[in-house]
C-alpha cells in the first residue's frame, strides 16, 4: 500500500475524483441530501480546467437526465447524480435512454421515502432499479458499492458496461456509503476520449454527419407496433446476454454455514459484522453480497444455498430484494427478510437477533 | 488492534473534526479506518456523533451497538451511549457538559475538563483537541506524532501555523484527563 497514494474521503467525494479520472466528458446534476459533495467536490477539483470535463448545475433533475440524454446522444461519457426523491424524477428520462438505447452513468445514494421522506440512509429504491422504474420493458445495469473503494472502482465499471451494451447504468448507493470516509486508491487518470475515437466507438451517435454514412437517428419512439416488437425483442435479447455475462457477487465464509445472511451495499457491511457476531455466539453463519442488483446472482445464489439450512435477506427496507431471493430459491429452504425503515439503519447485533428468531428458533 | 470509538457532544463542539483528525491520524499510520457522521438534523444543531474505527484488519460494518470507547461531550450524549459501552471498555466525559456524572462499574470512567481548560487558555476552538489528547493518553489508539502528521496532511497550508497550539493543546489533554 504504501507505494500507492492512499487517500481518505467520503464515498461521494469518491464518485467525483472517479468521474474526473475515467475520462468522463460531463456531469450534470442538482444538489440533494445526502450527495451533495458529489457536485461540491466537482466544482472544487474544476475538471473543466485540466481534462476539459463539463460540471453544470442544472435547474432540476428532470433538466440534468435530459443533459444526460443529449450528451450520451453525442457518445459522450456522461454521468449525473441524485437520491431518492431526484431519481424518482429522472425516470422518464432513464426509459427514454433505454428505449433510444443510450449509454449513461446514474448514481443513487439513496434516502428514506416514499416522498420526500428523510435524508438519512435506505436502501427502499431496490425495486425502482431493478424493476426498470420508469414506462416499458426494460432494464438498467445495477451495481452497489460497499465500500468507499468500490464508489471509486463502479463508476468507471459503469461507463464500460454502459457502452458494452448501449444501456443505463446504475450505481445504487445509499447515505452511509456516500458519507462515510475510508481509505480509496483513486483510479489513474485515462484520457477522455477523442472525437476520432468516439466516432469509431459508437458509430451509432449523433456528432454530425459525414459524407460516408447515414443519419444517425436517436429516439424511442416507433409507431408501428411490428417494428416496434422487434426493438423490444432486440433489447429483450441484449438483457439476456447481460443477464449471462455480467453478474458479479461476493461471499464470505459460506462453505462451512448453515445459514447465509444476504445483504447488498451498506446492509452487506453490517452483515459482514453480524456473521462475526453470531459466529462468535457458536453459529455457522455466511455472507452473500450480490454486488450487480440487475443481472440478480440467481444461479450462483442457488447453488451456493445447496444443504443450507435457512437465508436471512438483510436490507435497509421493508422488503425488496427479498422477492429476488425468492425467486432463486425456489422454495428449496426457508427465506425470512429483516429490515429497518423510515431512515433508521440496523445495527448487527438486531441481525442476528432476527436470524435466531426467525430462522434458528 | 482495533477501537471502536464514539464521539458525541453538541452541534458546534467540533466533534465531527475530532473524528476526522483521528481519522488522519490512523491513516498516518497506515491502519484500516472507517469515519461514520451522524448527518442529519444533528448537524443542524443539536446533538452531533461520530463512529471512528480504526484497526490493523479489514473494517465490517461502520454501524454500530456496542463501542471500546465512548467520548461524551454532554448530558444527552451520556445519556445515549452510557449503557452502550462494552463491558471493559472506556467512556470519557467533559466535565463542564455533564451533570449527573456517569455511574457504571464494568468500564473505566474519565473525567476531562477540557472546557475550562479551553476557556484558560483564552481560545474555545481548541476544547476538541484537548479532548483529543485525554483519549490517546488513556487509549494511545494513534501516536502523537502520527496525531501532527495528520494535522499537516488534513489543513490547508494558511492554517499550518494553528498545529503548534492544537498540539499545546492535545498536551494539555494528557496532562488534566483523571480517573473516575
Amino acid at each position: 500500500m504504501a507505494e500507492q497514494d492512499v487517500k481518505l474521503m467520503k464515498g461521494n467525494e469518491a464518485i467525483a475524483h472517479a468521474a474526473i479520472r475515467c475520462g468522463a466528458d460531463g456531469y450534470f446534476g442538482y444538489p440533494i441530501t445526502p450527495q451533495s459533495e458529489i457536485i461540491e467536490t466537482l466544482a472544487a477539483l474544476k475538471p473543466w480546467e485540466t481534462t476539459g470535463m463539463v460540471v453544470l448545475q442544472a435547474e432540476s433533475e428532470v433538466a440534468s437526465i435530459n443533459m444526460i440524454y443529449g450528451g450520451a446522444g453525442a457518445g459522450k461519457r456522461v454521468l449525473t447524480s441524485s437520491s431518492s426523491p431526484g431519481v424518482a424524477l429522472m425516470q422518464e428520462g432513464i426509459s427514454y435512454m433505454a428505449g433510444a438505447e443510450l449509454p449513461g452513468v446514474f448514481v443513487n445514494v439513496q434516502r428514506g421515502g416514499p416522498g420526500l421522506g428523510t435524508i438519512q440512509p435506505s436502501q427502499s429504491d431496490y425495486f425502482q432499479a431493478t424493476r426498470g422504474g420508469g414506462n416499458g420493458d426494460y432494464n438498467v445495469i445495477v451495481l452497489a458499492p460497499s465500500s468507499v473503494q468500490e464508489m471509486a472502482d463502479f463508476v468507471d465499471l459503469a461507463f464500460e458496461l454502459a457502452f458494452k451494451y448501449r444501456n443505463p447504468a446504475m450505481i445504487l448507493s445509499d447515505g452511509v456509503i456516500g458519507q462515510m470516509m475510508e481509505k480509496v486508491v483513486l483510479p489513474p487518470q485515462k484520457p477522455r476520449r477523442t472525437e476520432e475515437e468516439v466516432r469509431k466507438e459508437c458509430p451509432w451517435a449523433s456528432m454530425g454527419r459525414t459524407a460516408d454514412r447515414n443519419p444517425n437517428i436517436i429516439t424511442s419512439l416507433e409507431l408501428k407496433p411490428e417494428i416496434m416488437e422487434e426493438r423490444n425483442l432486440h433489447l429483450q435479447e441484449k438483457y439476456r446476454q447481460i443477464r449471462e455475462n455480467e453478474v458479479r457477487f461476493e461471499t464470505q465464509q459460506c462453505e462451512d454455514a448453515d445459514y447465509i445472511i444476504v445483504s447488498f451495499g451498506s446492509a452487506a457491511r453490517i452483515g459482514e459484522k453480524a456473521v462475526e457476531l453470531a459466529r462468535e455466539s457458536g453459529l455457522k453463519v455466511g455472507l452473500f453480497r450480490p454486488i450487480t442488483l440487475w443481472p440478480f446472482p440467481s444461479k450462483q445464489l442457488a447453488e451456493l444455498c445447496k444443504g443450507k439450512k435457512g437465508v436471512l435477506v438483510s436490507e435497509i427496507n421493508a422488503g425488496q430484494m427479498v422477492q429476488d431471493v425468492r425467486l432463486a430459491i425456489n422454495g428449496a429452504l426457508p427465506v425470512e427478510h429483516f429490515g429497518r425503515l423510515g431512515g433508521i439503519v440496523p445495527d448487527p447485533e438486531e441481525i442476528v437477533k432476527a436470524l435466531k428468531e426467525k430462522l434458528v428458533k | 488492534m482495533k477501537k471502536e470509538i464514539i464521539i458525541s457532544g453538541f452541534g458546534g463542539q467540533g466533534v465531527l473534526s475530532m473524528g476526522k483528525i483521528l481519522a488522519y491520524s490512523g491513516l498516518m499510520e497506515d491502519k484500516e479506518i472507517t469515519w461514520m457522521p451522524a448527518y442529519g438534523p444533528e448537524q443542524r444543531g443539536g446533538t452531533a456523533n461520530v463512529t471512528v474505527i480504526v484497526s490493523d484488519e479489514r473494517i465490517s460494518s461502520p454501524i454500530l451497538s456496542k463501542y471500546d470507547v465512548a467520548i461524551v461531550l454532554n448530558q444527552p450524549s451520556l445519556d445515549k451511549f452510557e449503557p452502550k459501552v462494552k463491558p471493559g471498555g472506556i467512556l470519557i466525559y467533559d466535565g463542564y457538559g455533564v451533570f449527573n456524572p456517569p455511574t457504571r462499574k464494568d468500564i473505566t470512567i474519565y473525567r476531562i475538563n477540557a472546557m475550562d481548560k479551553a476557556a484558560e487558555m483564552k481560545n474555545a476552538k481548541v476544547f476538541n483537541m484537548i479532548v483529543l489528547g485525554g483519549l490517546l493518553k488513556v487509549c494511545p489508539v494513534v501516536s502523537t506524532d502520527g496525531l501532527k502528521k495528520a494535522l499537516f496532511k488534513s489543513l490547508p497550508e494558511r492554517h499550518h501555523n494553528l498545529i503548534p497550539l492544537n498540539m499545546e493543546a492535545v498536551e494539555e489533554g494528557m496532562k488534566i484527563i483523571t480517573q473516575q
